[in-house]
């Protein structure tokens, strides 16, 4: 029992900056409007299948397969846009050259585009007779229409979450510090390895997620360069609208919720680690 | 200060809106129709509607406005049982109608009686189209499970084409063998091994075909089949059109629930009617849909169809039968494409 202790407690302290509970209040109508109904929606249709036939939907192969070949494209795309997304951020925040802002300008493209634009574009372009692909077939090396292309498709659509979300944080990172690096006499590998990367961790973690999140659920620019064959090339998102053309809307939400429950864990986990790494390398994001 | 301004500018912004509101409405004081389409009959319905609204304007003095609204057969019908306010739905399949009229209601179950030759203006039938000169000597259906051969066809699960498509191949390979269903199921398997990849709507997969070069043979609607030679020139592809194939009836209904409501049942029954009228069907013609009136169409058009063997949808049962059986969730299709993985 200390001296100031009327002790109710408070929800909220008196705070100099105004608006906060307007602000919340705000805040929850509309979290709840636009994310939290239409998400227990999810939940009350995909409970009509009673437990026995959510699992038949969820473990039966052709869904296993779908669900494989959409998380782990994603997967292996975010990881390239990873690499790449930073090699683009560096050198967009490192050096002067001309027409630098042009392809700054550029990575928001895919943001801009339509996905279904993208997705037929890129289909055209690796093709067996599109311009890219007709020099990769006689090498024995298709992309339209495997997973391969599945990848291709999302790193596009995810470059500009790794590269704006990394940006900013290196433009805070002083040059002196580098500098200072390699003065003390480390090499330049050690530099980006021990100095730059440990720093920018968070960051590149958050657009890894951002990326990975979008890739999971991408449908328009995946569909026209997938080829969807079952147990080959077919993504989640589509054996979702094929139980929707079956009008088994029960079904087709079984599997959107496995998808969130599966998305929600892995996003979950990559917080973990970007909270981890937070504390343990510092700097900002 | 900031208030006033936020203040200010919804008021605008509300002004703003209800200007908008006031402009659009008008446009709704005329008779309105729409028309619920799916994907390969865009062209035919830009001409019919257009020639429709002539007539109705000629015989009533009331201006009507049609719209077309276009996509995949099932995505269609899916937009009018969530909401969408067709007044008459032309679609590729009987099961799209009838799933219509069992979740909503507001189509009655005996729709296929409401008009001539069960609400059947027009029929097509599945020809294969083919690179020109027809390279791999593609001429039946028992060509396609050659050792070379690549097949272009949509998804059956989400294209109502690639349904006619692979009860078109099944019925082939029953009626060449006796009549014998286990040997169907022998070859449409063995032929969907030669497929390399399944585009979601009959669209799609004519781009597969046709842009990127993909496959040997398409299998498609005989008006999409003309269109794509018409659109990009017969010095590409050839038709080839088999000895054996089946006749695809896309049905027409009108949405009672609907044209209640708004009060268009005449003008829809009047449109729907058009279309088996001889102008209606000399346009159905002449978009390479196979008139069931065919005295009434341009004979040149008519000449266009070479006469073939037609296999109908009674033969499967009617497509009650056949969509679970084939096409349904653990169906046919489902159990034969595992093994091909």
């Amino acid at each position: 029992m200390t001296a100031h202790s009327p002790t109710r407690w408070r929800f909220r302290r008196p705070s100099v900056i105004p608006g906060f509970g307007m602000a919340l209040g705000l805040t929850l109508t509309w979290l709840t409007l636009l994310i939290l109904i239409p998400l227990s929606g999810l939940a009350w249709r995909s409970s009509e299948l009673g437990w026995a036939s959510f699992w038949a939907i969820a473990l039966d192969a052709r869904t296993l397969n779908a669900l494989r070949i959409s998380f782990g494209t994603a997967f292996a795309a975010a990881c390239v846009n990873a690499v790449f997304g930073i090699v683009l951020a560096w050198v967009l925040v490192r050096y002067r050259f001309p027409g630098k802002r042009v392809i700054d300008a550029m990575v928001d493209l895919p943001f801009a585009l339509p996905t279904a634009v993208a997705g037929i574009a890129l289909a055209t372009l690796y093709a067996p007779n599109g311009w890219v692909g007709q020099f990769l077939t006689p090498l024995g090396i298709k992309i339209a229409f495997t997973p391969l292309g599945i990848v291709i498709a999302l790193v596009f659509v995810g470059l500009p979450f790794v590269v704006r979300t990394v940006q900013p944080v290196m433009e805070e990172i002083d040059k002196e510090v580098e500098e200072a690096a390699a003065t003390l006499g480390a090499t330049r590998l050690q530099t980006i390895f021990r100095v730059l990367l440990p720093g920018l961790a968070p960051a590149v973690l958050t657009g890894f997620a951002l990326a990975f999140a979008r890739g999971v659920g991408e449908y328009g620019s995946v569909i026209f360069i997938a080829g969807n064959l079952p147990f080959k090339s077919e993504i989640a998102p589509l054996l979702i609208v094929i139980k929707l053309e079956e009008y088994n809307y029960a079904a087709a939400t079984g599997i959107a919720a496995v998808m969130l429950v599966l998305s929600f864990v892995l996003l979950l986990v990559i917080n973990l680690i970007q909270g981890w790494s937070r504390r343990r390398y510092g700097y900002g994001a | 200060m900031k208030s006033v301004r936020i203040t200010r500018l919804l008021a605008a912004a509300v002004f703003a809106g209800s200007v908008a509101i006031s402009a659009v409405a008008p446009a709704f004081a005329d008779q309105a129709l729409l028309n619920v389409s799916y994907d390969p009959t865009r062209e035919l319905y830009k001409d019919f509607n257009a020639a429709f609204a002539k007539k109705w304007q000629a015989d009533t003095g009331e201006a009507v406005t049609i719209q077309a609204s276009h996509g995949g057969s099932g995505a269609q019908a899916r937009s009018v049982i969530d909401g969408l306010e067709a007044d008459v739905v032309t679609l590729a399949l009987e099961g799209d109608i009838d799933a219509i009229a069992k979740k909503t209601g507001k189509i009655p179950a005996d729709w296929k009686t409401k008009f001539p030759n069960n609400s059947t203006p027009y029929t097509s039938t599945i020809v294969f189209l083919v690179r020109k000169g027809n390279p791999k000597g593609i001429k039946d259906w028992a060509d396609l499970v050659k050792d070379d051969v690549q097949v272009i066809t949509p998804n059956p699960k989400t294209s109502g084409g690639a349904r006619w498509n692979f009860l078109a191949a099944w019925a082939w390979a029953k009626q060449a063998n006796g009549g014998d269903d286990a040997k169907a199921q022998e070859y449409v398997t063995k032929l969907l091994q030669h497929v390399p990849v399944l585009d979601t709507g009959a669209r799609g997969a004519t781009t597969t075909f046709v842009q990127r070069g993909l496959g040997d043979v398409l299998l498609a609607w005989e008006n999409e089949a003309y269109l794509s030679l018409e659109e990009l020139g017969p010095d590409q592809f050839e038709i080839v059109t088999p000895s054996f194939s089946i006749r695809a009836d896309p049905p027409v209904a009108i949405v009672d629930g609907n044209v209640d409501k708004k009060g268009t049942r005449k003008v829809a029954e009047a449109y729907l009617n058009y279309l088996y009228s001889d102008e209606g069907q000399k346009i159905a013609a002449k978009h390479f849909y196979r008139p069931i009136k065919p005295e009434a169409a341009d004979p040149a058009d008519i000449a266009r169809f070479p006469k073939l063997t037609l296999a109908t949808i009674d033969d499967f049962g009617g497509w009650k039968d056949a969509q679970p059986k084939f096409f349904g969730d653990g169906g046919v299709f489902d159990q034969i494409y595992k093994p091909a993985q």
